[in-house]
């Protein structure tokens, strides 16, 4: 689509350069443990060796014998402000410190307040805590088995490890299609335990004005309004009122949803702020970050499709058991306790679909958070997009003609799925044909023959995803009671420039400039003059956040809304000024003329400036708007991907020679950030494929909670990601957009895993688990007699 | 992560260095590169009372050859090692290892003296210098004393250095023409020690055989291990694929990995087998080349 | 806990300071003298966030005491741009979007900047090779690569 907007003015459509850049380039980025207050004190926290135990006591005399150690905060500390237990989002409760046991290893136990970090850390070194190991639990399967330790004891009447069971789609009508199906595939798979790890870990800033009985917290936070409330809600009791509570989200160095959830940290150092009258800074260390904080996926899941003869598939059944942790504290709207799963019909017409899934608690951190990903899509789309390859084989067919026979046609949208999710717009087979096109798969195909003739192992493997982003419209989506639109707030200047605020928050994503983009492209004021602000609860409309890919889709079309209720209204002066009809005048990018009489015309920095010292009469003056957007449903971005991988026989790595991403994401705002967000996107695809996982042993230790084992991606494991689009509108957007962030997290990996799979199918191999290791590889080479 | 206290000592002289470590006898560390001690100590994995840095010692970083032999001072940053013409030219086998230790970042601090004496199995450098059959030059109170390197690694973390002495310089006598050297590691990412990893250094005959040959395997034992069984079989052999491969059996023989998440014991020890066989072959191409 | 009077030029200015040994490198530049654009984004040496060049040498300043750069040079990236001229390497990230969170961008910087010093025209290989000390989680490094090749024509001397 050519933009329809000039270079200056910068609108959709154009690769504008970042108008944050500026300060990130020069090291004026300004981040959480950037920020230094007057008399501020340090934060450090004393973990849990032990998985579960009970805790006998804790001697702090040591620690507060430390020059500069000033506090050490307990469980008991808080429980005398009824502050040692919070509520998660998800109804459930989880401790801020602990006051009879501990439930995870690296579990919060005990803060340190000093005067800078070195004290705190060694105060953290001399507190002394008797524990007492009970049983272990940390698998789920076990969890549920009769006799299996209680976890949460301190739930009255709770006699098992089991938080819920969800359902959704015709269990019978499932059952009588497979039960009829001329073809039924199973296929077991585990998506284990990973990490956002964004760069910058998580910490606040947490001052506390005893005077004036405000607070003020810095924070790491996707979601800062949010944040706001539920301080208030969990903390009236000791005083902290709404309007005197302040939560600023600076810069952040990443968030990829592992800074929606509300952290203990947070909590003990708000709560320390409050007894002392001070700032408090707590930062995190990587290894906390990793080792506490709220995790992804960790899903065991079995998919099953039924199909005809010919490749048609009928009927998809998926069983899952989740493991939440010792709490279900994931980041899901309420009513979605399995979050966005039930888009696990995917991009195919399948008429009869079943899915359930039960919920256990374990001996390990909370969470269930998303990794770059909208509420468990991304294990959705693993689940159909390699139950769809195991299908392929049993047929023996093709992948991308399986695909192809059952992608849902151009002529369907918008298409309700057996599940209940209404597809707004999609183009499936374009998408994958182009993908075919550019990749060259038949030549591939020839290639791999060649290849196998000599015995060298070479895949080629497919996914050809939809995502469900956006959350989302009011009826069905809300957190907390708090439905999840979002907002924008435009103010025009009398010069023409504008400020505008968000409730949204960028992690990286760019939202300074693609907001301004929108703004420029509904008024004509060039992007440049558009001021971008988010993040400070004060000043900005309220919102939800930035996660689940949800900004352009809530937030971006709330810009375009409040834009256009402004251009109504300079609409009006215009008229006024031209003594013209309303009628009578037509609209380009920045201005306002008078149908047959161009010459005749109102630039809109001449209708802000009137706004303020020529306002028609009877009219308001000032020139501003407010848009709270409830989506009328979600967004639905699609793609096909295909990636190419050679197999080293002798040790079993796995090359990823070639990756291609066709994604279609509706109308595209800043083409640049687009691809910026998909190569970043599919890094966090390729990492969970083949390097990151967390583990834990029998006794609930961790593996993989330190950069030592948890392997993020260089430059040198990642391949040079090839991109490319189709456009396919949305058509419920104003701007005709889908969210883009997260598509290649959630297409990737089974791409990855579809690859080595057909790089072993001759073998008879059908599925491998993730992350796939040399090893792992290795040990399917050498079972099936191929290793070196 | 912040380390616990320790007082820094910079003395400017090596005598002012021995001196130091002669006046704290149990809690002194040497302070190198400092790219494992420091990681140790802010973990708090280690502590030391005092940290000895040799960091502003003159006439510690060089890489030359003299007499025969190539010299490499014990504070010879692995960047240098890797970047020297000399090495590259001639010393394939440190170059290749050289390149794979840790990151490029940690390589333009961390020395080649400090890779050996951390005594680490899973460290590159060990396992190359028994391949080279290099000797460490150790210099304490009463002078310089040279050791052999098979005798250089006790055990875990355990060298032959004396808590008073210093690893000053890394001999390695320079090889023959038709010699050609290989490091073959495999590891998970950049920055990861090695899964396995093994280190071949050898010479043709005029007819093509291997005249001598060193093997090391990294991170295969408690120790770094000459596979000396493997370079007997193959002296005086014409190095077909084979005799290679038979020699990669037997060096993976010896190997006795521990499990970890890099892999299982027997998966390390095939990849022991596997990566000496490749050494072998590309040691071999560089001989005949040069 | 030996407390030890440092001198440092950082980014051509002196600072004497007073500090314990124990004080790391990255401490003393946001902390002390509170030039905050060096990050922490690990423990164990791995991220490469804290880069920072030593005497002109990219190195982790979380695995530096302050004390062993005294009497030494530390570059930066508040040093990057000279004179209100921004480095090259700067304005190749800007053009071409080698960053987003902007977390790691100081690091990878200064790395970036260091390699073109000693190599004008580096491979795309020779690049990635010289950045994998640095974790970036957003950008997948293909804008990474795409600004250090901008940076490197820009400073070659035929771009005039």
């Amino acid at each position: 689509m050519e933009p329809r907007t000039s270079a200056a003015i910068c609108g959709m459509g154009h690769s504008m350069k970042r108008k944050e850049d500026p300060r990130f380039i020069r090291g004026q980025g300004h981040y959480v443990d950037d920020i230094k207050l007057p008399g501020m004190l340090h934060m450090d926290i004393v973990r849990s060796p032990y998985a579960h135990a009970k805790i006998l006591a804790i001697h702090t005399e040591k620690a507060l014998a430390i020059p500069g150690v000033l506090a050490v905060i307990t469980g008991e500390t808080l429980k005398g402000f009824n502050l040692h237990w919070m509520p998660t989002l998800m109804s459930d409760t989880q401790m801020v410190l602990p006051v009879e046991k501990v439930m995870y290893q690296a579990q919060e136990v005990a803060a340190v307040i000093a005067t800078d970090r070195y004290i705190a850390a060694d105060g953290v070194e001399a507190v002394e805590v008797e524990y007492e190991p009970l049983p272990v639990v940390v698998d789920p399967k076990k969890a549920l088995e009769p006799g299996a330790p209680v976890l949460r004891t301190d739930k009255a009447g709770k006699t098992d490890n089991h938080i819920w069971h969800w359902e959704t789609g015709d269990r019978a009508a499932t059952e009588r299609a497979f039960a009829e199906a001329d073809v039924t595939v199973k296929q077991d798979m585990y998506i284990p335990r990973i990490h956002v790890a964004s760069i910058e870990t998580c910490g606040c800033v947490a001052d506390f004005n005893k005077t004036d009985t405000h607070l003020t917290v810095y924070m790491t936070t996707q979601a800062p309004h949010a944040i706001r409330t539920v301080f208030a809600l969990v903390a009236g009791h000791v005083g902290l009122s709404e309007e005197k509570i302040r939560v600023i989200s600076p810069d952040l160095g990443g968030g990829f949803g592992g800074k929606v959830p509300v952290y203990p940290g947070y909590v003990i150092a708000v709560a320390a702020s409050v007894v002392i009258g001070k700032p408090i800074k707590w930062v995190e260390d990587r290894m906390e970050n990793l080792q506490a904080d709220s995790f992804a996926r960790d899903y065991h899941m079995t998919a099953e499709l039924a199909a005809k003869k010919d490749g048609t598939m009928t009927a998809l059944r998926i069983k899952t058991l989740a493991d939440h942790g010792y709490a279900d504290a994931a980041a899901n709207p309420s009513k979605f306790p399995a979050g966005l799963f039930s888009i696990c019909t995917g991009s195919y017409d399948i008429k009869t679909a079943f899915t359930e899934m039960d919920a256990a608690y374990t001996n390990k951190p909370p969470g269930g958070v998303a990794y770059r990903c909208s509420f468990r899509v991304t294990e959705a789309v693993h689940a159909i997009e390699r139950v769809t390859d195991v299908l392929a084989a049993e047929l023996k067919m093709d992948p991308a003609e399986l695909r192809f026979k059952n992608f849902i046609q151009a002529d369907k949208f918008p298409y309700k799925s057996a599940l209940g999710w209404e597809y707004d717009s999609g183009n499936y087979k374009a998408a994958l044909e182009k993908a075919m096109e550019r990749i060259g798969y038949a030549e591939l195909r020839r290639e791999q023959a060649e290849k196998r003739a000599k015995g060298e192992l070479m895949g080629i493997g497919i996914c050809s995803f939809t995502e469900i982003v956006g959350a989302g419209p009011s009826k069905d989506f809300d957190i907390l009671g708090i439905k999840m639109f979002d907002s924008a707030e435009i103010r025009i200047h009398p010069t023409g420039k504008a400020i505008a605020r968000f409730g949204t928050k960028s992690q990286g994503q760019g939202h300074e400039t693609t907001y301004a983009q929108i703004v420029a492209e509904e008024l004509g004021i060039p992007a440049a003059h558009i001021q971008v602000e988010e993040g400070d609860t004060d000043t900005a409309p309220y919102g939800l956040g930035t996660y689940a890919s949800r900004s352009t889709p809530t937030a971006g079309a709330a810009a375009a809304v409040a834009a256009r209720k402004i251009r109504d209204k300079a609409k009006k002066i215009a008229a006024y000024l031209l003594e013209v009809s309303e009628d009578d005048l037509e609209w380009e990018p920045g201005k306002f003329s008078v149908k047959g009489a161009p010459q005749k015309s109102k630039t809109i920095q001449e209708l802000a400036f009137a706004a303020y010292t020529n306002h028609p009469p009877g009219m308001e003056a000032g020139l501003e708007a407010v848009d709270y957007y409830d989506p009328p449903n979600l967004t639905f971005p699609f793609g096909s991907y295909i990636c190419v991988v050679d197999i080293d026989r002798g040790t079993g790595e796995v090359k990823v020679r070639r990756f291609l991403a066709i994604d279609d994401c509706g109308n595209i705002i800043n083409p640049m950030i687009v691809d910026g967000q998909i190569h970043g996107g599919l890094s966090m695809g390729l990492a969970p494929a083949l390097f990151e996982e967390i583990s834990y042993d029998e006794s609930g230790n961790i593996s993989g909670g330190s950069f030592m084992d948890y392997l993020v991606p260089t430059a040198m494991e990642t391949p040079n990601w090839e991109t490319g689009k189709t456009v396919t509108p949305c058509p419920h957007h104003p701007l005709g957009a889908k969210g883009v962030g997260e598509s290649a997290t959630v297409g990737a990996p089974p791409a990855i895993v579809n690859a080595v799979v057909d790089a072993l199918s001759h073998l008879g191999v059908r599925h491998i688990e993730i992350p796939m290791t040399p090893e792992k590889v290795w040990n399917i080479l050498r079972e099936k007699g191929v290793a070196e | 992560m912040i380390p616990a206290t320790f007082d820094y000592h910079s003395p400017q002289t090596l005598e002012d260095a021995l001196a130091l470590l002669q006046g704290h006898p149990d809690d002194a560390k040497v302070l190198s590169g400092g790219q494992s001690l420091l990681p140790l100590l802010k973990l708090r994995l280690g502590a030391a009372g005092h940290l000895i840095d040799i960091g502003r010692i003159p006439g510690l970083e060089y890489v030359k050859e003299e007499g025969g032999v190539l010299k490499i001072g014990g504070r010879t940053r692995e960047s240098a090692l890797e970047h020297s013409d000399l090495i590259q030219t001639k010393y394939p086998l440190l170059a290749q290892t050289a390149a794979v230790i840790a990151d490029p970042l940690v390589r333009n601090l961390a020395t080649v003296g400090g890779n050996l004496a951390h005594g680490d199995p899973a460290n590159d450098h060990p396992a190359t210098m028994l391949a080279l059959r290099a000797e460490v030059v150790a210099t304490g109170p009463n002078g310089t004393r040279t050791i052999p390197i098979d005798q250089f690694f006790l055990g875990l973390f355990s060298t032959a250095l004396a808590p008073d002495e210093i690893l000053t310089e890394i001999r390695i006598p320079v090889p023959p023409a038709r010699s050609g050297g290989s490091y073959v590691k495999l590891e998970r990412k950049v920055g990861d020690f090695a899964t396995a990893a093994s280190a071949v250094q050898l010479t043709l005959g005029a007819g093509g055989e291997v005249a001598s040959v060193g093997i090391g395997l990294t991170n295969a034992g408690p120790t770094p291990l000459r596979a000396a069984d493997a370079e007997q079989y193959l002296t005086g052999k014409q190095p077909s694929a084979d005799v290679i491969a038979e020699a990669a059996r037997r060096a993976s023989a010896i190997a006795t990995p521990s499990a970890d998440r890099r892999g299982a014991i027997e998966y390390k020890r095939q990849m022991a087998r596997v990566l000496t066989g490749r050494a072998l072959k590309q040691a071999i191409e560089w001989a005949k080349e040069h | 806990m030996a407390q030890h009077q440092i001198q440092v030029k950082v980014n051509g200015t002196d600072h004497k300071a007073e500090v314990e040994s124990r004080l790391l490198l990255v401490h003393l530049l946001r902390e002390t003298l509170s030039m905050t654009g060096t990050h922490i984004g690990c423990d164990t040496t791995h991220c490469g966030a804290c880069t920072v060049l030593l005497d002109g040498v990219p190195v982790k300043s979380c695995t530096v005491l302050a004390v062993q750069a005294d009497g030494r040079e530390v570059t930066t990236v508040e040093g990057l741009e000279k004179d209100g001229k921004l480095h090259a390497i700067q304005d190749g990230f800007w053009q071409e979007h080698g960053l987003q969170c902007g977390f790691c961008t100081p690091g990878m910087m200064l790395t970036s900047a260091a390699l073109l010093a000693n190599n004008p025209d580096p491979s795309e290989a020779q690049i990635r090779q010289a950045i994998s000390g640095n974790l970036c989680r957003c950008t997948g490094y293909v804008n990474i690569i795409k600004s250090v090749q901008y940076a490197a024509a820009k400073l070659r001397p035929e771009a005039g």
